[in-house]
């Protein structure tokens, strides 16, 4: 995309390592002189922010294993271990498990803002699904770790997710037998997941790559989801993007800081604090903020093989999503319908995630009883999530499709720069 | 199999095609057993390990036990219920037995002859694995946390998510008070 470089290299030394190895070059091609759209908005910070989440749960995690024992026995003690005796351990748990939280609510608005401007379009199709490869290595990731506390939480989270993939016909005891290492969630899980939760970050990190790479071959998209035709079109990365991604970046920091220092436990859950006991089940079992969503769905469906694959199919609507779109103009900026269906959209979402929250059967009006409708009260959790759930897969299956042919979007502009520089008739 | 580029490339080099394509297969067999063989060690690790298969069976004596009690054992890691009913709550299992049952069976198929008193079952949910609180649920038998699925005095499912009737292993009386289950 940045088409011949301009990197001149400034000392004999630089000189040198150009000819051997040019790392500086390409630093400064895809870092410094790289062009990128002239109107991104804040919702195209968020990438800077997931790289500095990789970074901070990557350097906190790598110190956190230095004092963690993973074993049975020893797993719940030497988290204490790090909270109570080891030197600002406390801080740097606090940092990696409210890190967690952070770099989810970031990669959560970073897809909204791709699935708004129609970021996953040809020719982004790939750059899309090594972002959706990503997120899926994102949850493994932190559902692993999350059970490396050996509280009651992680226990019976473990239980409760590695029985999932038991709902396959023949194969599911397999699977969770070898998943296990034993009969049950014990010893050999921890282990494994331990070290599985120490390489996945390294794996994360290089799809990364593979990311920024299909981004800087592509060029990045941006609000008007037309692409730059010329110089005036365009800035380059540094300093526009560098300042606003690091102005951005700051604010992001604030409120990483809040939740470090002023409510740290506040997205955890009291029962992580209780050891892990195989022989009871916390009253009311649910997965961190994140996984809750999908976990709403999971419970939406009365049967249980169906409810894992709704689960997976709910990832699944989005690496189909590049051809399930059938609209040709990518950003809904210029798609006044699509946005009324992306909107409800986020609202599903945001309505699944509290659904998945309670319990199945909790009225969702308080001390209403209506009637009992199939299996459930009309006014519970669970016919909420049922409806919902037809939402999300509605907006993905019907929505998407059919709304890019009826659908008469507004004029888009011919170029980034026209709407800019008052071509007003044009604009809307 | 034989690469033309290879050949054109040394058109007066007379050797027989056919040891080229032998050397191909030959070394694409390789890999691929290869292959296989070193995979088999690395999944074959993270099955159970000999000391795991080696803790199966475990024997408890039942006089702990008093009329409408459960206890809760640890057996292969996970929660094993073994549960002292009253005839009441044996009657309502067995007037069940001809109700519409998601996975039918009756009262008299899950407890040894004779022993209707005794429930062995293991204490896992078969929706997703929790652990069931016992007495709870709209029939008294077990009520699991998670998802809400609600067992009866037999440990059948009756409603909720869970596809089975909570299993019963694998068990045997070695006297009237003493049971090895595995």
């Amino acid at each position: 995309m940045s088409g011949h470089s301009t990197y001149q290299p400034k000392n004999a030394f630089s000189r040198w390592m150009d000819a051997r190895l040019p790392v500086g070059r390409l630093v400064w091609d895809s870092f410094v002189d790289y062009p990128t759209p002239r109107n991104l908005n804040y919702w195209y910070t968020f990438g800077g922010i997931l790289s500095l989440c990789l970074g901070v749960q990557i350097i906190t995690g790598i110190v956190l294993a230095m004092h963690y024992t993973p074993s049975a026995a020893g797993a719940f003690n030497s988290v204490e271990h790090i909270m109570r005796n080891v030197n600002y351990g406390w801080l740097i748990r606090y940092m990696h498990s409210n890190g967690a939280s952070m770099f989810f609510i970031a990669v959560y608005l970073h897809m909204f803002r791709g699935l708004y401007y129609g970021s996953y379009k040809a020719p982004r199709e790939v750059l899309w699904i090594l972002g959706c490869v990503i997120y899926l290595l994102m949850m493994a990731t932190a559902f692993m770790g999350y059970v490396l506390p050996w509280g009651q939480m992680s226990f019976h989270g473990a239980v409760v997710i590695t029985n999932l993939l038991g709902a396959f016909p023949i194969v599911g005891e397999t699977i969770t037998t070898l998943l296990w290492g034993g009969f049950a969630v014990d010893e050999p899980t921890l282990k494994r997941f331990f070290s599985l939760h120490y390489l996945l970050p390294f794996v994360i990190a290089g799809v990364v790559i593979l990311h920024v790479w299909a981004l800087h071959v592509v060029g990045q998209n941006n609000p008007t989801g037309v692409d730059p035709k010329s110089k005036a079109d365009t800035v380059p990365f540094t300093p526009y993007a560098t300042v606003k991604d690091g102005f951005a970046m700051s604010v992001f920091l604030i409120l990483f800081a809040t939740f470090v220092f002023y409510m740290p436990n506040a997205l955890g859950h009291a029962d992580n604090y209780i050891p892990a006991d195989p022989l009871v089940t916390p009253a009311h079992i649910v997965p961190e903020w994140y996984f809750l969503p999908f976990y709403a769905i999971l419970r939406a469906v009365p049967d249980k093989l169906m409810g894992v694959l709704a689960m997976f199919g709910a990832i699944g609507c989005l690496f189909a999503l590049p051809w399930l779109d059938t609209s040709k103009v990518k950003s809904m900026r210029y798609r006044p319908q699509a946005q009324l269906y992306f909107v409800i959209f986020v609202a599903t979402c945001w309505i699944l995630g509290v659904a998945g929250g309670k319990l199945p059967d909790d009225h969702v009006i308080p001390h209403l009883s209506t009637f009992t409708f199939i299996d459930a009260d009309l006014n519970s959790y669970v016919w909420l999530s049922r409806v919902a759930t037809l939402y999300y897969f509605a907006y993905f299956l019907v929505v998407m499709p059919v709304l890019g042919l009826i659908e008469k979007p507004r004029p888009v502009p011919e170029t980034i720069s026209s709407p800019v520089l008052g071509d007003s008739d044009k604009k809307d | 199999m034989v690469d033309p580029a290879v050949n054109a490339a040394n058109p007066s080099g007379g050797e027989d095609p056919s040891r080229r394509d032998f050397i191909h297969i030959a070394a694409i067999s390789a890999a691929a057993v290869g292959g296989a063989a070193v995979a088999w060690p690395f999944i074959a690790q993270m099955n159970p390990s000999a000391d795991t298969m080696a803790l199966a069976s475990v024997e408890y004596d039942l006089t702990k036990i008093e009329p409408g009690m459960q206890v809760t054992i640890n057996w292969r890691g996970k929660p094993l219920f073994i549960r002292y009913r009253t005839q009441a709550q044996i009657d309502a299992a067995v007037k069940d037995d001809g109700a519409s049952l998601p996975d039918p069976q009756t009262d008299a198929e899950r407890h040894k002859e004779g022993k209707a008193q005794w429930l062995v079952l293991v204490g896992s949910c078969t929706h997703l694995g929790c652990v069931p609180t016992v007495g709870g649920g709209d029939y008294q038998g077990w009520f699991c946390p998670c998802h809400g699925s609600h067992y009866d005095t037999s440990g059948r499912i009756r409603k909720g998510p869970a596809p089975t009737n909570l299993v019963v292993p694998e068990y045997a009386f070695l006297s009237d008070t003493k049971v090895k289950i595995g």
